[in-house]
């Protein structure tokens, strides 16, 4: 039993003797029944380190075992969260958005404000308009928020509910008390039975942006639109703003919810920072728009390429490399010399690599995560000398396998290197006991992996629920590069050291100076 | 929102069996063929009958049969689920083209209609099916009456502008006509939707035309055109082929021709003004379609009375 003036946690407070006792007692009365064959157990789990059941589990079709992808409406909460006072609205079942809000709210460490309009039975069977109609208002009147920014859950696409018309009924039967025809309530469609929660986070910035610049267009300026895709780097956020403004050009980032999910102490306000509204409506002005995340956008930068004929495309700054093609593409578009204080930092990220080089050089990562994260991150590992022997991308899209393909062809060690598109972390779990890795790099999921293999877990990736403060750094740009240089530097020395600590047996590599 | 501004998107909805997609494949030839307009037809019925007689085929690949055989949707390539009309509606001879596509959807009994309807139009507007150059008309053949959400889509806001409702002299054929009438005054107010015009295919039924045009005038809209019965179009059937292509010079092909263009130059879509239940039965009994009965012989068997 607990006591209040002195509270222990579950670490400590299981020891205790009333409950070992009660978890003997369980255990005893669980094998008495047969229900535990610690043999059979035994025998299990050693089988499915084989490579007899890795067959069997690559050949796994009808079921997803520890997935490494969230749904659709998770990414248009994100898009919405990086307006300015915009409330992201989920048009459906309540407990989706509990675990939206849930979910970010772990990683962030910080409150996820959205609403939902409660569909239930009635709703599924009669379509959803009552509930957009109370909803909206509602939220409106309590919130108060300058844009709210709709989105669905599966139950409301399975039964087609149409939200261009019923976000129009609502208006038109307010009669402008809350929600006047000019109020911005931009939608999406996000069925999350297709793609992942970067398809929902593509769909929801193409409705906002497509939605908000109607009848928009004017005289182009010379400025550029960055979308930075899902980042959940709030640091990464901050790194491209820095390079962009470098070259003191005018820009409008798309999304930007490094504010919302870093407010300081003190009064809590639901609302904080974001994209203006009305650099949103303005953004089809905008002579360019580069895309951070490729397959995070793809529909959004059709329109923008296509009909909105804007200069840019795609660049995916993390690492050496891709920094330098984001700087150059930057320098490019605004016709400027590259300026010295990127030249410098670029400098000291090259100069960090060098230290590092010899003990990143040959070591062997499997690494998981979104597919532009990965083709990023895989690059910075290459660069480094290192070995991605497996490379895990569970929502990938139709181009990311070959794309990853190409790009692990550029490394020595090509042949041991493997892309595994559209499987899960059960299947990394095979993958790590018949080819194992010196170090895993991905999101808090890995955790079992870990325990079950071993393998040191680098956190690098969402959701990070169990580690502090990471989503704060930046792993963008120069100066995120060298993050990551750090974060995977020292784990790999942390191991050296935990490889060689033990006396007269192997300390004799167990150094002061690495 | 897809496709150019002057694309007319148009959709045809009535009764199951009624001949809707006959009436549909042998309008949108002539359109196509005489009014050298080029076509896109979505069939958004499971059974995937929309398009054979265009395509001279028993039926075409659907667009979820493909992602079935695949997967998934993402994986389904436009050459596969769009075809080009075989004969005279080919991109390649005189007058303008049609090309087909079939949303298709699950056996029956299981699976959800509506979701596939969905899911094939918003294929189809990713891979820019509408953005086809050229195109001018988009047609929809949607199975039966409106039921749900899914089979709305295609007369939400910037799918079909245009429906038009085939029906026949047939009580269940005007019931479902004015039940459609009321789906499209649903999305009417809020959306651009408007319904265009009654389409009667004659069976022949007894005052046939009178009542057809005074339900069109009930609803508020026209009679656009009263299209005979003639063997004609079983025999171009059998062979997979429209009147318009298995016997241009025969009448019932003129009277396709009339139908197509008075729907190219239609310029009469308006919101329904649907009935009630009571007026309607009051209009067949007008007609002498029903019998008036006592109401004391509501609910009595014929060895009672």
């Amino acid at each position: 039993m607990q006591e209040v003036e002195k509270i222990v946690n579950g670490k400590d407070l299981f020891k205790r003797p009333e409950y070992a006792e009660v978890l003997a007692n369980k255990k005893q009365f669980e094998s008495s029944m047969l229900a535990i064959n610690p043999a059979k157990v035994d025998e299990i789990a050693e089988w499915t380190k084989s490579w007899d059941y890795r067959e069997k589990n690559l050949a796994r079709e009808a079921i997803t075992v520890n997935p490494a992808k969230a749904c659709q409406p998770l990414g248009a909460v994100m898009v919405a969260l990086g307006f300015e006072g915009t409330m992201p609205y989920v048009h459906g079942s309540h407990g989706c958005v509990a675990y939206f809000r849930s979910y970010f709210t772990k990683h962030f460490k910080e409150p996820t404000p959205c609403v939902s309009d409660s569909m239930t039975e009635d709703a599924a069977v009669f379509g959803g308009l009552v509930n957009m109609k109370e909803g909206l208002k509602n939220c409106a009147a309590v919130y108060k928020p300058k844009m709210i920014a709709v989105s669905t859950t599966c139950m409301a696409e399975v039964i087609g509910d149409d939200l261009q018309a019923f976000i129009l009924a609502a208006k038109e039967e307010d009669k402008g008390e809350f929600l006047p025809e000019e109020y911005p309530i931009p939608y999406a469609h996000t069925p999350s039975f297709v793609g992942s929660h970067i398809t929902g986070y593509d769909n929801m910035m193409h409705g906002i942006m497509s939605q908000l610049t109607e009848g928009q267009k004017g005289e182009t300026k010379q400025r550029i639109n960055i979308i930075p895709g899902f980042e959940t780097y709030i640091g990464s956020l901050r790194s491209v703003k820095s390079i962009v403004e470098a070259f003191g050009t005018d820009y409008i980032m798309l999304g930007d919810h490094s504010d919302q999910w870093d407010m300081p102490a003190g009064n809590y306000e639901m609302f904080q920072g974001g994209t203006k509204i009305d650099d949103a409506k303005d953004c089809i002005n905008s002579s360019a728009t580069i895309s951070l995340q490729k397959y995070a956008t793809s529909k959004t930068m059709k329109m923008v390429e296509k009909r909105w004929k804007h200069a840019g495309g795609f660049s995916n700054p993390i690492g050496l490399k891709g920094t330098d093609e984001f700087v150059m593409k930057l320098a490019e578009l605004t016709g400027t010399e590259v300026p010295q204080k990127l030249k410098t930092e670029r400098g000291r990220l090259v100069d960090a690599m060098q230290d590092s080089y010899p003990y990143m050089h040959g070591k062997k990562f499997a690494i998981w995560g979104d597919p532009d994260f990965l083709l990023g991150a895989v690059s910075f590992l290459l660069e480094m000398g290192a070995e991605p022997t497996h490379v895990l991308c569970h929502n990938a899209p139709n181009g990311w396998e070959a794309e990853m393909r190409a790009l692990l062809d550029t490394s020595p060690a090509k042949d041991s290197l493997n892309v595994w598109a559209g499987k899960d972390l059960w299947h990394m779990r095979s993958l790590l006991f018949t080819e194992p890795v010196d170090f895993m790099i991905g999101n808090s999921y890995g955790k079992e992996l870990m325990r079950d293999t071993g393998t040191p877990l680098i956190y690098i990736g969402f959701p990070i629920f169990d580690r502090h403060h990471l989503h704060r750094y930046s792993i963008s740009g120069y100066d995120g590069a060298l993050n990551l240089l750090t974060w995977i530097t020292n784990k790999v020395l942390d191991q050296l050291d935990e490889d060689t600590k033990h006396i007269a047996t192997t300390d004799y590599f167990f150094d002061l100076v690495r | 929102m897809a496709g150019a501004a002057s694309l007319r998107q148009i959709a045809f909805y009535g009764k199951g069996g009624i001949g809707k997609s006959t009436t549909s494949q042998n309008t949108l030839a002539a359109m196509s063929h005489y009014f050298g307009k080029n076509i896109m037809i979505v069939g958004c019925d499971p059974k995937a009958d929309s398009t054979r007689l265009i395509l001279h085929e028993k039926a075409q690949d659907t667009i979820l049969s493909l992602a079935a055989e695949m997967g998934t949707i993402e994986d389904v390539e436009m050459e596969q689920a769009r075809l080009w009309g075989k004969g005279l509606f080919d991109r390649e001879t005189p007058g303008g083209w049609i090309n087909c596509t079939e949303s298709g959807g699950p056996e029956p009994g299981v699976g959800c209609a509506g979701r596939g309807v969905i899911t094939a139009i918003n294929f189809l507007e990713e891979e820019g099916a509408y953005d086809e150059d050229g195109l001018d008309f988009v047609s929809y053949d949607v199975l039966g009456d409106v039921v749900c959400g899914g089979f709305a889509m295609p007369i939400r806001e910037g799918k079909a502008q245009e429906i038009y409702i085939v029906m026949s002299g047939e009580m269940m054929a005007m019931y479902a006509a004015n039940n459609i009438s009321k789906g499209i005054l649903k999305y009417a107010n809020t959306g651009g939707v408007r319904l265009a015009g009654l389409i009667c295919n004659a069976r022949m039924t007894d005052k046939e035309y009178d009542l057809a045009l005074e339900l069109a005038q009930r609803l508020g809209t026209q009679l656009i055109h009263f299209v005979p019965r003639n063997n004609i179009v079983q025999h171009a059937e059998l062979r997979r082929m429209t009147v318009v292509e298995y016997s241009p010079y025969s009448d019932q092909a003129r009277e396709y021709k009339e139908l197509a263009r008075k729907i190219v130059y239609n310029d009469m879509k308006i919101i329904p003004t649907p009935i009630s239940m009571d007026e309607l039965e009051d209009l067949l009994l007008a007609f002498g379609l029903e019998d008036e009965v006592d109401e004391s012989q509501v609910g009595k068997a014929a060895h009672e009375a």
